[in-house]
Parts: structure tokens; C-alpha cells; sequence
């Protein structure tokens, strides 16, 4: 006999069967994340400045990195092709009502950064990161933050496109914040328009907002606080008033 | 029922009206979808709701189970208003969406599962996942991914998510499409055991046939608007004909005084005689018979709810 549980747990039990069967989910959320942060720490190839050891440049870059593939493709392809296949329609019409839905969702993303993290700190570890003056409340803080923004993102992405489409987006949008996100890349070495436009991207916030508790010397972290705490107001907000549930 | 999954199915009073659609009117911008229909079901009856595409039946039957809104009129669904009491009714409340409703890559027990668990704080008690799963023959593939399954077993795993509330209503859209003759059967028998359990079924399909077999009350839709609304016997009755078939057309003009204009040609070779008087058909196989004409069909008697339907609407489907 099979043991029911109530609807939030049978939900989220769900929502983390089908993340956690999904092989290019895995590889989006963990295995990119770990090849970039063992690759660039080994191989010198990026011009992460003479004072900085490769390491402690690309440890919060990746977690920044990390963040966005949980919080905004992994949400935002899943939700998409929720919206596809009618599930959200189907579960429109149970007792489980949105606020769940969401308490869902957003559990299901708090448990992969989780694991994310376990997977990711002993590995920046080994590797020689020194987390030594590492505010880690802080960090907490800024990964909060850049979960509601890229999230944001990410539902508002998948509320409104077919869900191939939107699975091309998502992946588009990540290897272009990857690259113009000042997570692998630092500012200074992009050209000045395109340096002005990534300081006001959320990932270019997360990474210099991360890499400020984590091991100091970011680029402004002032600033880089306020620009990502307005995409944590503003996407969320779109998406409300944008998203299509069928 | 057929299995104790179906058991303790919420009992109601046979003469309880469960769902009330009075005036209902539904637009799309400028179109018209719905045009102030009126019906109602009740407890221990599968009413069939039958249509053309693009009829008004799926956008009715979206707003019954309060995901689409109303522009005008009036719908209860076991007393509730659909969309204002959405959270109260869907705790009693089953559907069976037309497709789709399942992530590809879930497995039947695992949907079966989160579906039974969603409808676990009710007032009621879910149904049991494992008996459900065995209800609609699905044992043998409760863990094969939903892409893999085959469309009938799509269809009667959608079927097995319509029951995990236990419902006092449900509203299933085409379900036997898609589904081969064992399915067919097996999905019969459970629509048809729900319904004597008291259950209000509402059944909306384009399979004339499947419909005829198991509903107890027709609702006939076309262009936004209710034909015909009543049970299955009366709406056939109203329609009362003989159809006569032939192996070669009739020469209508060259018929005897007696037999001349009783006949109305709906194709060469298919003719329908309504409201025809004693003797009329008497007569009428003697004329054949006279001139060597072969009958391969002369059938009196109720209509059947295909011929009803084509009458009604024109033979579009």
C-alpha cells in the first residue's frame, strides 16, 4: 500500500522526481559549475589580474553561476514545458491553489543550490580557495536575493514563450550572461559599453556581490547590491503581471 | 464497481441537481463561443455533451470545472460557484483533460501518488494510488515513463487522475479517444460504476457511439448554442423514424399515389419515412418487392443518437 502525503510534500515530491531525473538539468546545475571551477583554476587562460589567485576570482563567479542555472534555466525550462504539456492547467483544476505551487518550486530550487553548494565549496577547497574571510551570512543574503531575481527571470521567460522556444532562450540567456556576466570574465576586461551593460545584469551583480562577502576586493559592491535587489523586485513583479498558465 | 479503489465514492441524493448552467455565455473578444445555454445533471447520471469542434462544449465545460471565466450567466456545480469557490470544489471535483496533463517523463504510480496527495486534506479521503493504478489496468506499467505509454494508456492514466479525489462530480473530455476496443470496454465500466455509485458524470465526446452506450442524458451542442437537452431515450424517441436503404436508387416520381412524398431522399439509395401511417410500409415492401428492388436495410424504431446528431447538425463533426 502506498502512503500519501499532503499536497505541498506530494508537490514538491514531484517537482524534485522530475529535476532530479532530469540528466541535462544535472548537467546545467552541477556539472558545468564543477569542469568551469576545476578548468579555469588549473589552466591559466584568464586574465584575472596579477593579485588574484584564479581560485578565489572564479569561486563566487561560479556560484553566481550556480545560482542562475538553478534559479533561473533549471525553473524556467521545467516551468515552460509545464505550461506545454498542460500540467499547470491540470493542477489548476486540484485543491493545491498557486501560493503551494510556488512554495513548491521554490523549495524544489532551494534543495538543487543546496546541493549545488556541498558539491562546490569542498571543490573550490581543494583547489586552494581560502574562505578564511568568507561573510558567509552575507553570501546567504546575496544568494536569496539572486534566487528571486533569476527566478523572476526565468518564470517570466517561461510564462510567456512555447516551451521549445523558451528552453532556447533559457539556454541562450545563460551562455550569455556566462560570458558578459563578470562570473568567468572580470569587468575590466570587457570593452567599456559592454562592461557598463553587464554591470547591470543580474548576473554581474550576483558575481560581484558574491565575490565581495566571499573573499573581498569586488569591483562595487554598493551598487552591484542595488542593481541586483531592483531585478529581485522587478522580475518577480513582470512575472506576476505576465505569466500565462496555459 | 469493480474494484474496491471505487469504493466510498461520495453518495448523493439521485434528485439533487449537481450542476446548473443557466444562461451561460462565453466570449472570445468578438467571438461568441458560448451562447446563453442552459442544462443541468445530476447525481447517478453520465450526461454526455456532444458537439462539433468549435461547438461551445469544451469552452462550457472550462468554465463548470472553473478554469475558464464566464461572460455572462449562471453556473453551480454542486452548489458552488466554480470560479469563486474554486478551492472548495476542487476538493470534490475530478477532470480529464482532452490531452496532455502529465510530465513526459513521469511514471503513472508517481502521478498517481502526487494526485492522490494533493486531495488528501480535503473533507473527504483520497482514493488509494495502488487500487487506482489497478482500476484503470495500468499495473503492468505503473513505472514506464508517460512518454512511453501508449494512447489509450495515456488516456486511462488521465482517467485514474480525474478519480484520485473521489469525486462527487467529473467532468471527463474524450476519453476513449485514442483507445483501442479492451480500453474501450474497461473505461466504460468505470464511468458507467461511477455514476451508479452516484457520481455526476459529465462526458464530453465526439464518439457517438461510445456516448450512446453509456450516458443517460444527451446535451447537443452547435455553434455556441443547445440543440437538444434530455435524456437519451427522448431525444431518440423525438426523432422516431424508419430509414430504409436500397441496393439501387429510387425513382421517387414514379411512386404510387399512396407511397408519393412519405419518402425523403437523404442520399441515392438512403431514404427516411417519418410519422408514417399503418400500412404505409407494407405497402411500401410490396412496391420493392414488385420491382425487383433488393432492401438492404429497412430499420423502424427509435433513431440513433448518430442519426439525431447528423439531423441536428447538418452531419458535421
Amino acid at each position: 500500500m502506498s502512503r500519501v502525503p499532503g499536497p505541498f510534500r506530494s508537490q514538491l515530491r514531484a517537482e524534485l522526481t522530475v529535476v532530479l531525473r532530469n540528466g541535462e538539468q544535472l548537467l546545467l546545475t552541477l556539472i558545468i559549475p564543477v569542469l568551469l571551477l576545476v578548468f579555469f583554476s588549473t589552466v591559466d587562460v584568464l586574465p584575472t589580474g596579477d593579485v588574484r589567485e584564479p581560485i578565489d576570482f572564479l569561486t563566487p563567479g561560479v556560484l553566481a553561476l550556480a545560482v542562475m542555472s538553478s534559479a533561473m534555466v533549471s525553473l524556467g525550462i521545467a516551468t515552460g514545458f509545464e505550461r506545454g504539456y498542460k500540467v499547470l492547467k491540470r493542477l489548476g483544476a486540484t485543491p493545491l491553489g498557486r501560493p503551494r505551487w510556488l512554495a513548491a518550486k521554490i523549495t524544489t530550487v532551494i534543495v538543487v543550490q543546496m546541493i549545488q553548494l556541498v558539491v562546490l565549496v569542498p571543490v573550490a577547497l581543494v583547489l586552494g580557495w581560502d574562505a578564511g574571510s568568507a561573510r558567509w551570512l552575507l553570501a546567504v543574503g546575496a544568494v536569496i536575493t539572486g534566487t528571486i531575481a533569476f527566478g523572476g527571470v526565468g518564470l517570466f521567460i517561461a510564462g510567456r514563450l512555447r516551451a521549445e522556444i523558451n528552453l532556447a532562450a533559457q539556454n541562450g540567456l545563460y551562455l550569455v550572461l556566462l560570458l558578459l556576466g563578470g562570473m568567468v570574465i572580470p569587468f575590466d576586461e570587457l570593452p567599456e559599453p559592454l562592461a557598463a551593460v553587464a554591470k547591470c545584469l543580474p548576473s554581474g551583480a550576483l558575481a560581484d556581490v558574491l565575490r565581495d562577502a566571499l573573499v573581498g576586493g569586488a569591483d562595487r559592491p554598493g551598487t552591484s547590491w542595488i542593481v541586483l535587489a531592483a531585478w529581485a523586485v522587478v522580475a518577480p513583479a513582470l512575472t506576476a503581471l505576465t505569466f500565462r498558465w496555459e | 464497481m469493480t474494484s474496491d479503489a471505487s469504493a466510498g465514492f461520495s453518495r448523493i441524493d439521485r434528485t439533487e441537481r449537481t450542476l446548473e448552467v443557466e444562461n451561460l455565455s462565453v466570449r472570445y473578444g468578438e467571438v461568441l463561443a458560448v451562447d446563453t445555454v442552459s442544462f443541468t445533471a445530476r447525481p447517478g447520471e453520465v450526461t454526455a455533451v456532444l458537439g462539433p469542434n468549435g461547438a461551445g462544449k469544451t469552452s462550457t465545460i472550462e468554465v463548470c470545472e472553473g478554469l475558464r471565466r464566464r461572460s455572462s450567466g449562471h453556473v453551480r456545480v454542486l452548489g458552488l460557484d466554480p470560479h469563486r469557490d474554486r478551492r472548495s470544489l476542487a476538493n470534490r471535483m475530478g477532470i480529464m483533460l482532452q490531452e496532455g496533463g502529465v510530465y513526459p517523463s513521469a511514471r503513472p504510480i508517481d502521478v498517481v501518488r502526487q494526485y492522490c496527495g494533493l486531495y488528501s486534506s480535503g473533507s473527504g479521503k483520497a482514493a488509494n494510488p495502488d487500487e487506482l493504478i489497478e482500476l484503470v489496468g495500468l499495473s503492468e506499467r505503473r513505472r514506464t515513463a508517460w512518454r512511453r505509454l501508449s494512447g489509450g494508456e495515456k488516456q486511462r492514466l488521465s482517467l485514474a487522475l480525474a478519480l484520485a479525489a473521489r469525486p462527487a462530480i467529473v467532468f471527463l473530455d474524450e476519453p476513449t479517444s485514442g483507445v483501442d476496443v479492451n480500453g474501450r470496454t474497461m473505461i466504460r465500466s468505470v464511468i458507467r460504476n461511477l455514476a451508479d455509485e452516484g457520481c455526476t458524470v459529465i462526458l464530453a465526446t465526439h464518439e457517438l457511439d461510445e456516448a450512446e452506450k453509456v450516458c443517460d442524458r444527451v446535451v447537443i451542442f452547435d455553434k455556441g448554442k443547445v440543440l437538444v437537452n434530455g435524456t437519451l431515450d427522448d431525444v431518440r424517441k423525438a426523432r422516431q423514424a424508419v430509414r430504409l436503404r436500397t441496393a439501387k436508387p429510387l425513382d421517387l416520381d414514379a411512386m404510387p399515389e399512396n407511397l408519393v412524398g412519405w419518402l425523403v431522399e437523404e442520399a441515392p439509395g438512403n431514404y427516411t419515412i417519418e410519422d408514417a401511417p399503418q400500412g404505409l410500409i407494407g405497402a411500401l415492401a410490396v412496391w420493392l418487392s414488385e420491382r425487383g428492388i433488393d432492401v438492404i436495410e429497412l430499420r423502424a424504431g427509435m433513431s440513433s443518437l448518430e442519426d439525431v446528431f447528423k439531423d441536428l447538425t447538418g452531419g458535421r463533426s
